[in-house]
């Protein structure tokens, strides 16, 4: 468990001295997690406790959540002039992004489907 | 004895402890209802304790900041938790290499829908500039939604109050909208999931199924590096 935390803190941290160094606009967090799954594939396995921790970490994401969403509360005068606006946006984007990506999977795995049964 | 307990109050309320503490009991209590409620959409957890937060907070007149103090601990675990993604990704190595092309046609066709949708909806409904470079990154998981409104001059903490309400309402209408479309196949409907309500979606998508909730996490880790890519030329392109 330690082990396993100092890991994603240390891959956290060099990632966000990365993005420092090159000035790239990528948040250090991704950098670290695309640097993580490098090493695993060169490593060839995840080991155990990092499972372990990853699993544990992961199931209470959404509790993670919480503190920034109280944030809620800075910006009660925005979200009162701009919500019709703001609600729109939320609802019918995510409504969007949900069936465009899922229908765009759908499309592309039923034409690589037929593909890999041809060859 | 009242004094005794308002010194008793001034500390705490000083303290990180109690900002802290009271995170994981609201969470907890909300977590409780969720579950009393069969684990139903529409009961969010995540909803349900920032609405018991920001109803404690307002009642005892507690600022934000203070009340972040403590928060920030819980907070702060967004960072690692992202690095953790590489995990499951790893894990689904093979599911990645078979279907690489439709999840990744998925992944930009989701990231760049969320990201131009957001934008045009909010601009044309008439939401002033800031808003609508807050909205941009509303998909993605906080701390890369919030370190992309920074780097594109949106307000990161507003960001962030966009990128929460994005997983609830994904959270809570992902199965009416992909029933609709008789998207049926748990992996096409996780990989939806992720991509347009991030970990909140996939939280609520592991709920679901095993399947449904690798795709997802799978999902919600590729897509944050999809939108970090490519938002910053939709947003140099759009010029809100």
């Amino acid at each position: 468990m330690l082990g396993s935390i100092t890991v994603l803190l240390l891959y956290q941290t060099i990632g966000e001295i990365l993005v420092l160094v090159l000035g790239v606009p990528i948040p250090g967090p991704v950098v670290g997690m695309a640097l993580l799954f490098v090493t695993l594939l060169v490593r060839g396995e995840a080991p155990a406790p990092l499972r372990e921790t990853a699993e544990r970490l992961l199931s209470h994401l959404s509790l993670l959540f919480v503190p920034a969403g109280v944030g809620v509360m800075l910006h009660f005068e925005r979200l009162g002039a701009e919500w019709p606006a703001i609600v729109l946006a939320l609802v019918a984007s995510t409504v969007l992004t949900l069936g465009v990506s899922a229908l765009v999977m759908q499309a592309l795995r039923r034409r690589s489907g037929s593909g890999a049964r041809d060859g | 004895m009242g004094d005794r307990l308002s010194d008793i109050w001034v500390y705490l309320a000083a303290s990180p402890l109690l900002g802290l503490t009271v995170t994981l009991l609201a969470y907890q209590a909300a977590h409780w209802v969720y579950l009393r409620a069969n684990m139903s959409p529409f009961a969010n957890p995540v909803a349900l304790s920032i609405a018991l937060l920001v109803a404690i907070l307002w009642f005892t007149d507690t600022p934000y900041a203070t009340y972040f103090d403590g928060a920030q601990f819980v907070h702060f675990l967004l960072g690692p938790a992202t690095v953790a993604l590489a995990v499951p990704l790893y894990a689904n190595l093979a599911r990645l290499k078979r279907e690489l092309l439709p999840i990744i046609g998925a992944l930009v066709a989701g990231a760049l829908t969320a990201a131009v949708s957001a934008m045009a909806i909010g601009w044309l409904a008439g939401a002033s500039r800031a808003t609508v470079i807050s909205l941009a990154p509303k998909s993605v998981t906080t701390p890369i939604a919030m370190g992309l409104a920074e780097k594109l001059g949106g307000l990161p903490s507003l960001t962030a109050v966009f990128v929460v309400l994005t997983g609830i309402i994904g959270a809570v209408l992902a199965r009416s909208v992909l029933d609709v479309l008789r998207v049926d196949d748990d992996a096409v409907r996780g990989i939806a999931i992720g991509v347009a309500a991030h970990g909140i979606g996939t939280a609520r998508a592991f709920q679901v199924s095993a399947t449904m909730g690798a795709f997802a996490g799978l999902a919600m880790g590729l897509s944050g590096v999809v939108t970090t890519l490519l938002l910053p030329l939709v947003v140099r392109v759009a010029q809100p």
